[in-house]
């Protein structure tokens, strides 16, 4: 089932702030993974993996390096539940 | 043997999440009450695998009360009790001021991380291997602990894991006197971690017969020289102490506690579990202390014995303490303090370390519990009832560790 932009931010701030302790608050459309939310990558796998379970998608790992913003990764979902 | 105590090594700090309470005094004061930490375990775990001892000295305060939530998902619980006990004993000894190049980890556990091994060998299984936990590696090592008190200390001397069973976390104790001797380091954070109170650790111990199987009544099971002794009783938690050079101590106006005088080790090579039976192998541990601390064997008033409960242990190490102190053994006052606590495995030692130096700096002793009837075969003076006083003036005390491999260690605590 698709879900809007909006829920999927909302979940995806939800796992982030499950593996590293930041608020769901600063989970940001325009911020990056790496430079603004400090995320390594082992923690980006973890986030990834999560990801696919809650929203019921696939995100193979040679696409993982494309997800540099949050809003890179809630559009590559909501493209994959459509 | 030479003692190398021109750059004397002291006790600036103490912590220590136990079955006992979350702090080393928490622990302290629920020790001078006697109480045991053993209580049945309430997992669903117990009755599935039907476990033949459904009891242990389980932690008193849980991590997730104490640590963030992102901590205790990315850490083992061996490393989260670390994490705890090495916070407190850094606030505890006043957050000494040092480069952090002069700042060591020695952080010992006997087993590691089994509950993330094991927790994610059932993921691999269940849901394969994309859904194993990439943090999984880091969290099961066994030098998890020490690097995450390295890291949350900024202890950059270097950050070491002795693994030696249940001699780990006093082991790490004579590896963090060295650091300091040798010069590599002015402080050294130092102790044991284990948090293995895990299915298949209890179902290893109950396969060869080392747990107290007393399910009727945990607090009883845990009887160190009582003739009704039947196994040890597994306990979990982490210990650890704030070790500086005196020097440096002195230098900030530190609180110091005890000294740490001097560590001795040996190994039997006899048996892989079995203690030599005439007690050579530990009694040369003991001796060596002795010697290193500047002491005679007569200047001992107070061992905190390894002690476990079992049967064959209880009396081995009674033979290496008469065999190290002849007749000044009957002037010893000796305690068995997993009576209370439980055996901690791979901390034992660095919770009895604390527990010694406290007794060294408080001069009282606790009484070990339930030694009803003592076993003929061990002739000490185990103090029992109401804990006892020690007397004014230098005193000295050791505190005994052995662990499945042979491997035998001895700390020497002088007061100050």
């Amino acid at each position: 089932m698709a879900q809007s932009e909006q829920e999927i931010l909302e979940g995806l701030a939800e796992i982030v702030n499950e593996e590293t302790g930041l608020d769901t608050a600063s989970v940001e459309m325009d911020k990056s993974f790496t430079e603004d939310l400090d995320i390594d990558s082992l923690s980006m796998m973890t986030i990834v993996v999560n990801a696919e379970e809650k929203f019921g998608v696939r995100i193979p790992d040679s696409e993982v390096k494309n997800l540099k913003t949050v809003r890179d990764a809630v559009t590559f979902i909501a493209g994959a539940q459509s | 043997m030479t003692s190398n105590r021109d750059r004397r090594v002291v006790v600036t700090g103490l912590g220590a999440t136990t079955p006992l309470g979350g702090t080393a005094t928490e622990t302290w004061e629920a020790l001078l009450a006697g109480r045991s930490g053993a209580r049945p375990m309430e997992f669903d775990w117990v009755a599935k695998y039907e476990l033949p001892v459904t009891f242990a000295a389980t932690i008193a305060t849980p991590p997730g009360d104490v640590l963030a939530k992102v901590e205790t998902r990315r850490l083992d619980p061996s490393s989260q009790y670390a994490l705890i006990a090495a916070r407190e004993a850094w606030a505890d000894a006043g957050k000494p001021e040092v480069e952090p190049e002069r700042l060591g980890a020695a952080i010992g556990s006997g087993i590691g991380g089994v509950w993330t091994l094991l927790d994610q060998w059932d993921n691999l299984r269940e849901k394969g291997p994309r859904r194993v936990y990439p943090l999984a590696v880091p969290m099961l090592m066994p030098n998890g602990p020490a690097a995450a008190v390295s890291l949350d200390l900024g202890a950059r001397a270097g950050a070491h894991t002795t693994v030696s069973a249940c001699a780990s976390g006093a082991e790490s104790m004579g590896y963090a006197i060295d650091m300091i001797r040798t010069g590599r380091a002015d402080v050294v954070v130092a102790g044991g971690t284990e948090a293995a109170v895990h299915p298949l650790p209890i179902a290893g111990f109950a396969a060869m017969q080392a747990l107290s199987t007393r399910n009727d009544d945990p607090a009883k099971a845990s009887r160190p020289y009582d003739t009704g002794r039947d196994g040890f009783v597994l306990g979990e938690g982490a210990a650890v102490i704030v070790l500086e050079s005196e020097e440096h101590a002195r230098a900030r106006g530190a609180r110091i506690y005890a000294e740490l005088a001097s560590v001795g080790m040996s190994a039997d090579a006899h048996h892989i579990t079995a203690p030599e039976p005439n007690g050579s192998g530990a009694s040369r541990a003991m001796l060596y202390a002795v010697e290193r601390a500047d002491l005679s064997p007569t200047d001992i008033i107070h061992i905190n014995a390894h002690a476990t409960s079992t049967p064959v242990g209880d009396v081995a190490e009674y033979n290496a303490i008469k065999r190290a102190f002849g007749d000044h053994t009957d002037d010893l006052t000796v305690t068995a303090t997993k009576s209370m606590t439980g055996h901690l495995l791979g901390a034992a030692g660095a919770l009895e370390a604390v527990i010694t130096i406290q007794s060294i700096h408080n001069r009282l002793v606790p009484a070990t519990i339930n030694l009803d009837e003592q076993d003929p075969e061990i002739a000490l003076n185990v103090v029992t009832g109401e804990h006892q006083k020690l007397p004014d003036g230098d005193i000295a005390a050791l505190n005994n560790s052995f662990g499945f491999g042979g491997h035998n260690v001895a700390l020497a605590i002088r007061s100050i």
